[in-house]
């Protein structure tokens, strides 16, 4: 504390200095007092917060787009998001603010320990939203809940195996694996990660060496936190994945019973009404309408059949002449609006959001990891917490934006 | 205000919230979280997302105003903040205006599936 008291906040002390050395080590030469230092950092990690907002306003703009365009596929596509896992989320996210705004505080008053246990809960939490993640992941992953161009999930059959994802959906074997298996695929980076931080911490250990020992020891923690969340996810996904389990076997059973049969279509066509699944059998009565309609007499049917068949060619072509009369066909498609594409967007959408907004989860981790082996260092005073205040206030920033997105993509009915 | 460097009550420039604050401001938050979560179970037909937002827009100034320092600020910070909202309000309004009028022609009404239901 001495090294701060020789240095008065007041600026006009500061010309009484001739000399470089009379100033604290955390004190940048350009800077007259401590108070100007911080200033000016915060002015710049606020500007940086703007460029966050508006680089994320794109998302949500997108996101607005969509939603205005086809709201119906975002009510149905919500569904397949959990609630549970996604109020989780937002609980350890609002907490890691807390521990985050209290580090501040911590910083401010001197109190070090404290800090340094504030910091790890924050990264702690910050680990554990990411194993929760990647449990949300991993389990839409399997199920085909993807992107545009890779949807392929299937009301009959949710859990494909890695055969049928290559013989049914035409995936390479690796990609199809990597489907199936995603949630190793996902924690293996992370365990790789613990045993390395237990390997550094048990070597420090040996070896003595005090300081590396402190670090590594809450980042153990921190990394088995991780887990934790894995672990946290699975238990709040269980109880539904027992249900889902017997739905699954009955789903199997019939989707082979349809293989005897020969009518694969049968799966293929219930994908694209996988919501709401309607009373209407395509491929049953266009079969009924095709045979009626090869007598000459059955006109009806004959004009049904050409309405069909014309709306086939524009549904191909994806332009809809105005004041075309098939609306028989056209009634018909709507009911099936939500289709793989379409689903997709949403996913697409989603996968986009939440996925930018974890790689800044991964990205507050990294500096909260320095931000931790500076505080056990003793870096911080009164006079000198602006790293932990900058770093604050990105956190709560992407705590903010979860914020949003949370409702935003959960919560619609 | 947490701006002035001349005092001597020897917190300097550092303004540390109280912890009965951070405490509150943590339990208002889950409690708005979870006022969510349960309004999501009723039906409030087109109301939902601007309820929805309201209280989103709520948490959101309720981080920034106390987790994140604002309301202790100086308000140069505040405005640069601020002004954010202001852009991303212009570039979402006149995007969505636009993709009003011209949606039809990138959102295709039929697709996929359509041509696969009538191949047969």
């Amino acid at each position: 504390m001495a090294t701060i008291d020789t240095l008065s906040p007041e600026p006009e002390a500061h010309d009484d200095h001739g000399h470089d050395h009379d100033h604290p080590p955390w004190l940048a030469h350009h800077f007259d007092t401590p108070e100007q230092q911080f200033d000016s950092g915060k002015l710049g990690i606020w500007l940086f917060l703007v460029t966050e907002i508006l680089f994320f306003s794109g998302m949500f703009c997108a996101y607005a787009m969509f939603r205005m365009l086809r709201p119906e596929i975002f009510e149905g596509s919500s569904q397949f998001l959990d609630t549970k896992l996604g109020a989780i989320n937002t609980g350890v996210l609002l907490f890691s603010s807390l521990t985050m705004a209290w580090a501040v505080r911590c910083s401010q008053t001197g109190e070090h320990k404290k800090l340094v246990v504030m910091i790890a809960s924050t990264l702690s939490c910050a680990m554990v939203f990411l194993g929760v993640k990647t449990i949300e992941y991993s389990h839409k992953w399997g199920m085909g809940l993807l992107f545009p161009g890779a949807y392929f999930y299937d009301e009959n059959n949710p859990h494909p195996t890695t055969e049928q994802l290559v013989s049914q959906h035409g995936f390479s074997e690796n990609t199809a694996y990597f489907l199936t298996h995603s949630i190793y695929f996902l924690c293996a980076p992370f365990l790789l990660l613990l045993v390395g931080v237990v390997i550094w911490a048990i070597i420090a250990k040996v070896k003595k060496n005090d300081f590396q020992f402190a670090v590594a020891k809450p980042l153990v923690v921190v990394c088995l936190s991780f887990f934790g969340g894995v672990g946290l996810g699975m238990i709040l996904t269980g109880s539904e994945e027992h249900a889902e389990g017997s739905h699954v076997a009955a789903a199997h059973h019939d989707a082979g019973e349809h293989d005897h049969a020969g009518a694969g279509e049968a799966t293929e066509s219930i994908a694209a009404t996988y919501t709401e699944p309607t009373t209407f059998n395509p491929a049953s009565d266009d079969a009924a309408v095709e045979l009626l309609a090869e007598s000459d007499l059955n006109t009806g049917a004959k004009a049904m059949l050409l309405a069909q068949e014309k709306q086939a060619e524009l549904a191909s072509g994806r332009v809809v002449a105005p004041g075309e009369d098939v609306d028989m066909g056209i009634e018909r498609i709507e009911r099936g609006v939500e289709t793989k594409r379409q689903a997709g967007v949403f996913f697409g959408i989603y996968y986009c959001m939440t996925g930018v907004h974890a790689i800044h989860i991964l990205g507050g981790i990294g500096v909260l990891v320095w931000l931790l082996v500076r505080a056990i260092r003793h870096d911080f005073n009164r006079q000198y917490f602006g790293p932990v205040d900058y770093v604050g206030l990105y956190w709560h920033l992407v705590d903010l934006i979860w914020i949003y997105l949370f409702p935003l993509l959960y919560l619609i009915r | 205000m947490a701006t002035h460097g001349h005092s001597d009550d020897g917190t300097d420039f550092a303004h540390p919230l109280p912890v009965w604050l951070l405490l509150t401001v943590f339990f208002a938050l889950v409690f708005l979280t979870i006022i969510t979560v349960a309004q999501s179970n009723l039906n409030l037909g087109s109301y939902d997302i601007a309820v929805v937002m309201l209280i989103a827009t709520m948490k959101a100034a309720l981080v920034g105003a106390f987790f994140m320092h604002l309301a202790y600020d100086k308000p140069f910070n505040v405005i640069v903040f601020l002004s954010s909202f202001v852009f991303v309000a212009l570039f979402v309004i006149i995007t969505l205006s636009d993709s009003k009028l011209t949606s039809p022609s990138f959102e295709p009404k039929f697709d996929e599936p359509a041509t696969g239901e009538l191949e047969r």
